[in-house]
């Protein structure tokens, strides 16, 4: 499974190239490269705080790094604008860690916004592609619903069906799975591998569920906050047992056997 | 524990020179009890300041985060000063709390609490002020740039929301519009007359009341009423939306704010606010007809003075001024709104940082409308 996986994912879709990213003064990360291959499901990992979603924040294109390039699928959403922006956020497909669907309307129009907005198909055929992705999230009667009257879980997946909905290359999940129960965090994981597999979306996934990361991660890198910048970069069961860092191996064993870290 | 008597703590000085001091606890420390000791022990420290501390806690029985607290304090003062710290006798349970509380580094949180004096206050207070006019011209720029593009592109506009917005920020004001302008007329009638029975000159209130509803007053405190009700209400949302990620999750979809959020709120504000002027204007004079019944003149005297005294330039002019406001009014509530930074409290800020500048913004403009309109001779 892993050796006919590596072959057909060996062109690069997205490469973070020598990135620092700052808040004001304050810098959050110095000097990260990374490469993303088509078809990978790449995770971001570390401790709470230590810029993971800042990094997704700019390899999205919300904030602009201190310096360095952010190559998404050919072009650099760095010094992207207008016309050749948008042509890259398109390609895209992001949630945030809080679901972030607009309060004002219910899941339905949340799901067919992007669709409203960019295509101009019929109103029945917005309303069956948006439900068939609730579908595929593992929502059902809940499309006439406002954001507030869904669980959290729900909201995430909601905004999950969002993001998918314009079909993106590349799906950028902060913490797709915390809030989820263990059954339809399981049920994620499995979408999320099938998406990756059969229609070779390339997911970025900041999470922190050691399972999920075993089951689903093709690579992980690892950030750390008191050096601010990446500790380990690979597999995460090779980590897990080889990496060279002790603290990259306690973070990746820390709960897995149900054992606490020391 | 359950022991009444040992449910309280002391403490004994078994010896205090510039050297040593020897302190020995006793009892229950919990943050009931704790307090009892904590001031007369770090006094006592601090009298002598002591080469070496001894703390012998070989009596202590039981001992909460707030005695842990009392002994780290004590054992901070004498790290501050260089000096030594024993502790002994402390049951191990507890020294190991002690302990773990004792690999927590010194922070250095000198920057968090910066120290007050004048001149650094109002040179941050200054610096403050510059960089937000430098935000909000820049705000202001963008804001026409985009209202540009939305004349050339209206496609670019999300013109879904544009009804709700419009009766959000029309009709719904209209009663408070009414009240406000029915009052403000009959008082500003009623006043008037009083002035003007001394001259026999009462039918002239008609004037008053009509010019200075239709240039000033009814532009003015529409203006504010539409501050006070739409533009912190845009602060709000849009304030909400940024801290929920709302924003950046439109931003990641391709829409950009100013034209999907900003824009919809913009030509509601800039279409209502005539509107809500005129509503103002119209009762203002029924507040005015009112003062001038019980003068004695009937309604179509009233209306034939107002149509003498009130000129179409007056009209044009406060309408003008009115679509301005409107302007000024949606752009101030959007642009706290895309201002607001983290946490709850900054939707808070933002609404009434809109309101405060909206109103603020809306007089000055007004005052140099007066003086344009004077020097147009209008
Ligand atoms: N808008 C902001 N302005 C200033 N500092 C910020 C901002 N957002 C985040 N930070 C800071 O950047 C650092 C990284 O935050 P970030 O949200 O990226 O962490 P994270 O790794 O995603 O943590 P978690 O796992 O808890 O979500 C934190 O120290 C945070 O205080
Ligand atoms: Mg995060």
């Amino acid at each position: 499974m892993n050796t006919d996986t590596e072959a057909t994912i060996s062109e690069s879709i997205v490469q973070v190239d020598n990135v620092t990213l700052a808040y004001s003064d304050d810098v959050i990360l110095r000097n990260i490269n990374f490469t993303v291959k088509r078809g990978q499901i790449f995770v971001i990992l570390g401790g709470s705080g230590c810029g993971k979603s800042t990094l997704m924040r700019h390899m999205i294109g919300l904030d602009q790094p201190v310096k360095g390039d952010i190559i998404i699928d050919g072009d650099n959403i760095v010094t992207a604008i207008n016309e050749q922006r948008l042509k890259i956020l398109q390609k895209i497909g992001v949630t945030f860690q809080s679901g972030a669907l607009f309060g004002s309307m219910n899941i339905l129009e949340n799901v067919c916004l992007p669709l409203m907005e960019f295509t101009s198909l019929p109103k029945a055929a917005m309303r069956l592609i948006a439900l068939s992705k609730l579908h595929l999230v593992g929502l059902h009667g809940v499309a006439d619903y406002l954001p507030s009257q869904i669980s959290g879980g729900m909201q995430k997946r909601a905004a999950l069906a969002r993001a998918m909905v314009l079909d993106p290359k590349i799906l950028f999940l902060d913490e797709p799975s915390a809030g989820l129960d263990p059954i339809t965090s399981a049920e994620l994981d499995q979408l999320i591998i099938n998406l990756a597999k059969s229609l070779e979306i390339t997911f970025i996934i900041v999470s922190h569920e050691l399972s999920s990361i075993y089951a689903i991660a093709d690579e992980v890198i690892m950030l750390d906050e008191t050096t601010k910048t990446i500790t380990a970069q690979g597999k995460p069961q090779y980590l897990r047992d080889h990496s060279t860092n002790p603290k990259v191996r306690e973070f990746l064993r820390a709960g897995v056997h149900g054992e606490p870290a020391h | 524990m359950t022991d009444q008597a040992s449910s309280e703590c002391s403490f004994s000085i078994e010896e205090s020179t510039a050297e040593v001091v020897k302190i020995a606890l006793f009892g229950h420390l919990t943050a009931k009890t704790t307090a009892t000791v904590w001031q007369p022990c770090i006094d006592l420290q601090q009298q002598y300041n002591p080469q070496s501390l001894v703390v012998d806690a070989s009596d202590v029985d039981y001992c909460d985060g707030a005695g842990i607290g009392l002994l780290v304090a004590m054992r901070n003062n004498q790290i501050q000063q260089q000096h030594e710290f024993t502790l002994f006798g402390l049951k191990p349970q507890l020294e190991r709390l002690f302990n773990m509380i004792s690999l927590l580094p010194e922070e250095p949180k000198a920057q968090l609490v910066p120290p007050v004096d004048v001149i650094t206050e109002t040179g941050k207070f200054s610096f403050d002020a510059w960089n937000y006019t430098k935000e909000s011209l820049t705000f202001a720029g963008e804001f026409c740039y985009q209202i540009g593009q939305t004349i050339l592109h209206p496609k670019q506009m999300r013109w879904r929301d544009l009804a709700f917005l419009l009766e959000n920020v029309g009709p719904n004001a209209f009663l408070i519009v009414a009240v406000v302008g029915f009052f403000l007329g009959m008082v500003m009638a009623f006043q008037a007359s009083i002035q003007m029975k001394q001259f026999g000159a009462t039918i002239y209130v008609a004037n008053l009341v009509g010019i200075a509803l239709t240039r000033e007053l009814g532009p003015l405190m529409s203006a504010i009423i539409l501050t006070g009700r739409s533009a912190s209400s845009f602060a709000a949302e849009i304030g909400t939306m940024k801290i929920n990620q709302e924003v950046d999750s439109l931003r990641t979809m391709g829409l950009e704010p100013l034209p999907f959020l900003a824009m919809p709120r913009l030509l509601a504000a800039v279409l209502m606010a005539p509107v809500l002027n005129i509503f103002m204007i119209l009762f203002g004079l029924l507040g005015g007809a009112l003062v001038m019944k019980t003068l004695g003149y009937s309604l179509p005297i009233y209306l034939s003075q107002l149509e003498s005294a009130i000129t179409v330039s007056d009209i044009i002019g406060g309408m003008f001024k009115t679509i301005v406001f409107g302007l000024i009014i949606a752009m101030i509530g959007c642009m706290h709104g895309l201002r607001t930074q983290r946490g709850a409290q900054a939707v808070g800020l933002s609404t009434t940082a809109a309101v405060v500048s909206g109103i603020i913004l809306i007089i000055i403009v007004d005052g140099v409308f007066s003086i344009v309109y004077y020097a147009l001779g209008i």
